[in-house]
């Protein structure tokens, strides 16, 4: 077991001929990933990667005529909503989306739109899905993982892989690693990801990298609390972050004394969660 | 992005938010000339992004147009907050009465912009907000609905707006909100709204917060940018597509990734020394982007190391190194550089930066604790 994606994910990618898209994709295959198809609007008909993946105009088209059951978006931002919506509309399961710089006023709008329907949205502006040994959705590099019991939810992308490395230096792996992104609005939140891995067989033991901006973590830390029987191991990073600057994603900045690391990190002790001074700490927690 | 005071008050009034007749002028002739316009009492407002304008002096009540431009000569010749003043919003007086507070902006945790009313106008609406949060009334709106007339009248009953002003309430509040969302905001601000002894509702204040991720919708706002706020080796670093923020530490950091680039730092503080930076250079590591890092990392006298921590994942390290030594060659920086890479071939790109007599190290605590070290001298 695992959540969210396995060897039965059947996998479209929206903006599969661009240059993003197309690389990812690529990779996404040699993983194993089971990529049945892809959309570019103006370009159905088209196929990739040697001929192996058909290119539709739709979500819709691509869905019927594969069966798919989930998509990942490489499209740029500023039609980065459209395709979640079509894809929300094509009654896709799960929507991953990787682009960075999305409006927050049209993250308010799809949130606000698929809340409604029995659709998860990953992202935007992550690094996506892996499941080790059985598929990933996204970027995250394949060979820094290994399959295992170790689930790992974060709102960063390389600092996740670092944290998956260092677990592989170990000879620890994941279950799951779940990248929830970057921005102040997004799909899939810390506790979504959490109830998750707490229903999850497979998983054992979580992994949780927050970083400065919002309360996301704080809230988290009130259902480990009262929810979690697995235990728990943290990293906020931002400790040296000066207030009201966006440190790079557009959801980290401290804002009216809000959002600190400091207060994240006293209430997940507070909630009995280990919390590591560094990243490479965190085998050792767990 | 922020907008001055004139151009938010410009926007609210485009979608029908009343103001008062007023324009800005750059010199104390032009300033006198509006004032002659306008007629009767003027107040001369400094047009710079910060707070606490009045309070510095940069806003005051001219009787006369000579006495306008008096004030606009000394106002414009003023610094506030470390900002010089190159505008002034020549405005006519109003004959207020009464001061609400009427604001706009996104409740992250809730996901939804949400409206904000007060009948304690006037004053530093944060300050009210921690001591008096009762006396702020917020309703939030949905983002694919719009503000609804009922939850217009439900903020002016909140705050005891008498009824005769409901309807011109109403008004201004539907006016910011479509100003709000036709301009990608993240904050609408009018403080204070009041009411005059004409009875009208005036917005003689205004603030305006531009989401940068919604600006290509916005190619006139865009040209708004005001680059007095903003740190010039910000600026430079946008246009190499880096992320880059200045700091007060020794420590030179240069990383891939914004989370990655945080953890750095606060990985340098660990153990004993103090980032100079925070900067992600983002995917890849060509040369062009890393020599243009150098150069923002280096034109801080204070920095005394440099520590790049490069997580290759997909990149392939050598290209990384080979990358990294292009730039050295062509910045040639003279202090002591550590470098950690991993990823793919990141063995054979520690070997190429070694052979260059860099530091290398292969964890992320031991290259933090090198670069300590080379900073305080012990290479």
């Amino acid at each position: 077991m695992s959540i969210l994606v396995n060897k039965n994910t059947r996998l479209i990618v929206q903006g599969i001929t661009g240059r993003e898209g197309l690389f990812h994709t690529q990779q996404m295959v040699a993983y194993g990933t089971n990529v049945v198809g892809g959309v570019t609007p103006g370009k159905g008909g088209e196929w990739v990667l040697d001929g192996k993946i058909p290119v539709f105009d739709s979500v819709r088209q691509a869905a019927e005529a594969t069966g798919a059951n989930a998509s990942v978006i490489f499209v740029p931002a500023r039609f980065a909503a459209d395709a979640i919506f079509e894809a929300a509309d094509a009654g896709l399961e799960l929507i991953v989306c990787i682009t960075e710089g999305i409006p927050v006023f049209d993250m308010m709008r799809v949130r606000a739109y698929i809340d409604h329907l029995d659709t998860r949205l990953v992202g935007p502006n992550c690094p996506g899905l892996l499941t080790p040994g059985e598929a990933k959705v996204g970027i995250i590099p394949g060979d820094i993982a290994i399959p295992g019991n170790v689930g790992v939810v974060s709102r960063s992308g390389t600092l996740t892989y670092e944290v998956l490395y260092a677990l592989k230096n170990i000879g620890m792996g994941a279950s799951t690693c779940v990248g929830i992104g970057g921005d102040p609005v997004n799909g899939t939140n810390f506790i979504d990801a959490l109830r998750m891995f707490e229903a999850d067989p497979q998983t054992e033991k979580v992994v949780m990298i927050g970083e400065i901006g919002g309360t996301d973590e704080e809230k988290a830390a009130e259902f480990i609390a009262n929810h979690m029987s697995k235990p728990v191991v943290s990293f906020i990073a931002g400790q040296t972050a000066p207030p009201g600057k966006r440190m790079g994603h557009a959801g980290a900045i401290v804002q009216g004394g809000t959002g600190t690391a400091a207060s994240k990190i006293e209430a997940l002790k507070a909630a009995n969660v280990k919390v590591a001074r560094h990243p490479e700490e965190i085998p050792e927690l767990l | 992005m922020k907008l001055h005071e004139y151009q938010s008050k410009n926007i609210f009034a485009k979608y029908g938010v009343p103001i008062p007749p007023g324009r800005v002028a750059a010199t104390a002739a032009e300033a006198r000339q509006i004032a002659e316009e306008l007629g009767g009492r003027v107040v001369v407002k400094s047009q710079v992004l910060v707070g606490g304008r009045g309070k510095a002096g940069g806003v005051k009540l001219a009787n006369s147009p000579e006495e306008a431009e008096e004030l606009a000569a000394k106002i414009l010749s003023m610094e506030i907050k470390g900002l010089p003043v190159r505008k002034v919003l020549i405005d006519k007086a109003a004959n207020i009465e009464t001061e609400i507070y009427l604001g706009i902006t996104n409740d992250r945790a809730a996901r939804k912009p949400v409206i904000m009313a007060s009948a304690a106008g006037g004053v530093d609406i944060e300050e009210v907000a921690r001591e008096t949060p009762e006396k702020i009334i917020k309703v939030h709106i949905d983002p694919l609905l719009g503000l609804q007339g009922y939850q217009t009248r439900d903020l002016a009953a909140g705050i005891d707006l008498p009824k005769e002003h409901w309807r011109a309430f109403g008004k201004i509040c539907t006016g910011l909100w479509e100003a709000y969302y036709h301009s990608d905001a993240t904050l609408a601000e009018i403080n204070p709204l009041v009411i005059t002894a004409e009875g009208e509702l005036l917005a003689v204040d205004g603030k305006m917060l531009i989401d940068d991720n919604g600006l290509f919708r916005h190619p006139d706002l865009a040209e708004m940018r005001d680059l007095d706020v903003e740190d010039p080796t910000e600026v430079e670093a946008r246009k190499y597509g880096l992320s880059f923020i200045k700091l007060d530490g020794n420590i030179g950091c240069m990383v891939n990734g914004a989370g990655l680039a945080m953890a750095t730092m606060d990985i340098t503080k660990l153990f004993g020394g103090l980032p100079a930076n925070f900067l992600d250079i983002g995917g890849g590591a060509n040369a062009d982007k890393v020599a243009a890092a150098f150069r923002l990392i280096l034109s801080d006298p204070k920095v005394e190391a440099v520590l790049i921590n490069i997580f290759g994942g997909i990149t392939r390290g050598d290209e990384v190194a080979r990358g990294i030594l292009a730039a050295i060659d062509e910045v040639k920086p003279e202090v002591p550089m550590v470098v950690r890479l991993v990823g793919t071939n990141a063995e054979e790109g520690r070997q190429l930066l070694a052979d260059a007599d860099m530091i290398t190290a292969e964890t992320l605590a031991d290259a933090a604790q090198k670069a300590v070290a080379a900073a305080k001298g012990g290479k």
